[in-house]
C-alpha cells in the first residue's frame, strides 16, 4: 500500500466563497487592531495636553485618516454583523425540549449594542 | 433513440502502476432519476470494472459514499445527475484523506480521531443493576440527540481547511461526538474527554470556518458544537479561577 497524499495549496481560501469570506472576515480584525493602536495614541496624546491633542487631532483628519476609518468602520460592522449571525449556534438556550429560536438571540444581541451605539453618538452629538 | 450520456471526470489511482493520481474520462448512460453513484456503478459494471470506490446503503444512510463531486463533499448517493446535467462532472476521492486507490480513502486516522474522545458513556461509578437503568427525560435528550445522527461519513473532514493545514487537528465530527457524550445525562466523563478537547489539535484549534456544517447531510451542526465546547470549557475555567474552594 503506498497512499498518496495531495498537497494543498496555499490558494485554498480562493476555492470557495465562504472560505473566501471567512479570510475576509478574519483581516477584518487587522483594521479594528489598527484602528485601536490609534484610538490609544489619542488617549496618549490627550495626557501630554491640549497642543499635542490638537495637532493629533489635525492628523486624524487628513483624507488617508479618514478613509482608513471608514474602511476600518466597514470591517468592523462586517465583523460584528457576522458575529450576531454565529451566536445562536454558540449560545444554546433551552426550554424543555426546545431550542430558543436563533432570532431571538441574534436580536437578543443587537438590542443592547444599537442601544449603546445610540447613547455614545448623542453624547458625542450633545 | 439512442441514450443520453454524461462525462464524469474519475480521479484514479493506481498504487501499482503510476506515481500519482489522473484523470479518466468516462461517458455514463444518463438517466433523469440517477445520482453520481448510480453512474459510478454503471462504470463499474458496464464500461470498467476495475475502478475502485466505497458505497453500501445507496440511502444516505450508511455513510460510506462521500466524495468530491465538482470539488464539493457530498454523498454521491444524494448527488443528482440531472444537478450537473449536460456539464461534465469531476469525482474525486474525498479531500484532506490519504488516497489509497482511486477513490478510495485511508480512514484509520479519523478512526483513531473518534476513538480518542471516549465516545461512550463514562461513569465514576457504575450504578449497580438491582437499581435499574439509567432513565432519561424527552428534554435530556433532546439536548445531544441532533449530535448523536452523525454517520461517520467524513464530508466535514473534507470540507474544513483547519483539517487540511493541520492533519493532528482531532476535527469536527469527532468533536461533535465528544460534545453528544458531555451533553448527556448519563455520562461523566466531561473533565476526562476536557484533556482531548481543550488542547492545539482539539477545539482551539477550529477558527470557525464553519463550512462542516453547512456540507453535513445530516445536519449534526459540528462547528456549533465545538463552538459550545469551547464556551463550556471557558466558563469551567472561570468557575476555577473565581471560586477555586469549588474544586472540579
Ligand atoms: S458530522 Fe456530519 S459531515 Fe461530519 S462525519 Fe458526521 S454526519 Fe458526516
Ligand atoms: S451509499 Fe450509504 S450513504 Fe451513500
Amino acid at each position: 500500500m503506498r497512499p498518496f497524499v495531495r498537497p494543498v495549496p496555499s490558494t485554498w481560501w480562493l476555492k470557495r466563497r465562504v472560505y473566501f469570506l471567512f479570510i475576509l472576515r478574519e483581516l477584518t480584525s487587522v483594521f479594528i487592531a489598527v484602528y485601536l493602536i490609534l484610538f490609544l495614541n489619542l488617549l496618549y496624546q490627550l495626557s501630554l495636553g491640549r497642543q499635542a491633542y490638537e495637532i493629533y487631532l489635525d492628523f486624524l483628519a487628513t483624507p488617508g485618516m479618514i478613509v482608513f476609518h471608514v474602511i476600518a468602520l466597514v470591517a468592523a460592522l462586517y465583523h460584528t454583523i457576522t458575529w450576531f449571525g454565529l451566536l445562536p449556534n454558540i449560545i444554546v438556550v433551552r426550554i424543555g425540549e426546545n431550542r430558543v429560536s436563533s432570532k431571538l438571540i441574534t436580536g437578543a444581541n443587537y438590542v443592547p449594542w444599537i442601544a449603546v451605539s445610540a447613547i455614545i453618538f448623542l453624547i458625542l452629538k450633545g | 433513440m439512442s441514450k443520453e450520456t454524461i462525462t464524469l471526470e474519475v480521479l484514479r489511482y493506481r498504487p501499482e502502476q503510476e506515481q500519482e493520481p489522473t484523470f479518466q474520462l468516462y461517458e455514463s448512460e444518463y438517466r433523469e432519476d440517477w445520482v453520481v453513484l448510480d453512474a459510478i456503478n454503471h462504470i463499474k459494471d458496464h464500461i470498467d470494472g476495475t475502478l475502485s470506490y466505497r458505497w453500501s446503503c445507496r440511502m444516505g444512510v450508511c455513510g460510506s459514499c462521500g466524495m468530491m463531486i465538482n470539488g464539493e463533499p457530498k454523498l454521491s448517493c444524494a448527488a443528482f445527475l440531472r444537478d450537473y446535467y449536460p456539464n461534465p462532472i469531476r469525482v474525486e476521492p474525498l479531500a484532506n484523506f490519504p488516497i489509497e486507490r482511486d477513490l478510495v480513502i485511508v480512514m484509520d486516522d479519523f478512526m483513531e480521531k473518534l476513538t480518542s474522545v471516549k465516545p461512550w458513556i463514562l461513569r465514576e461509578q457504575e450504578m449497580p443493576i438491582s437499581e435499574g437503568e439509567y432513565r432519561q427525560t424527552p428534554a435530556e435528550l433532546a439536548r445531544y440527540k441532533q449530535f448523536s445522527m452523525c454517520m461517520n461519513c467524513m464530508l466535514c473532514y473534507s470540507a474544513c481547511p483547519v483539517s487540511a493545514l493541520e492533519p493532528d487537528f482531532i476535527g469536527p465530527a469527532a468533536i461533535a461526538l465528544a460534545h453528544r457524550y458531555n451533553l448527556d445525562s448519563r455520562d461523566q466523563g466531561r473533565s476526562w474527554r476536557e484533556q482531548v478537547l481543550s488542547t492545539e489539535e482539539g477545539i482551539w484549534a477550529c477558527t470557525y470556518v464553519g463550512t462542516c456544517t453547512t456540507v453535513c447531510p445530516v445536519n449534526v451542526d459540528p462547528a456549533g458544537a465545538i463552538q459550545q465546547e469551547k464556551m463550556s470549557i471557558t466558563a469551567e475555567w472561570f468557575k476555577g479561577v473565581l471560586m477555586p474552594w469549588k474544586g472540579r
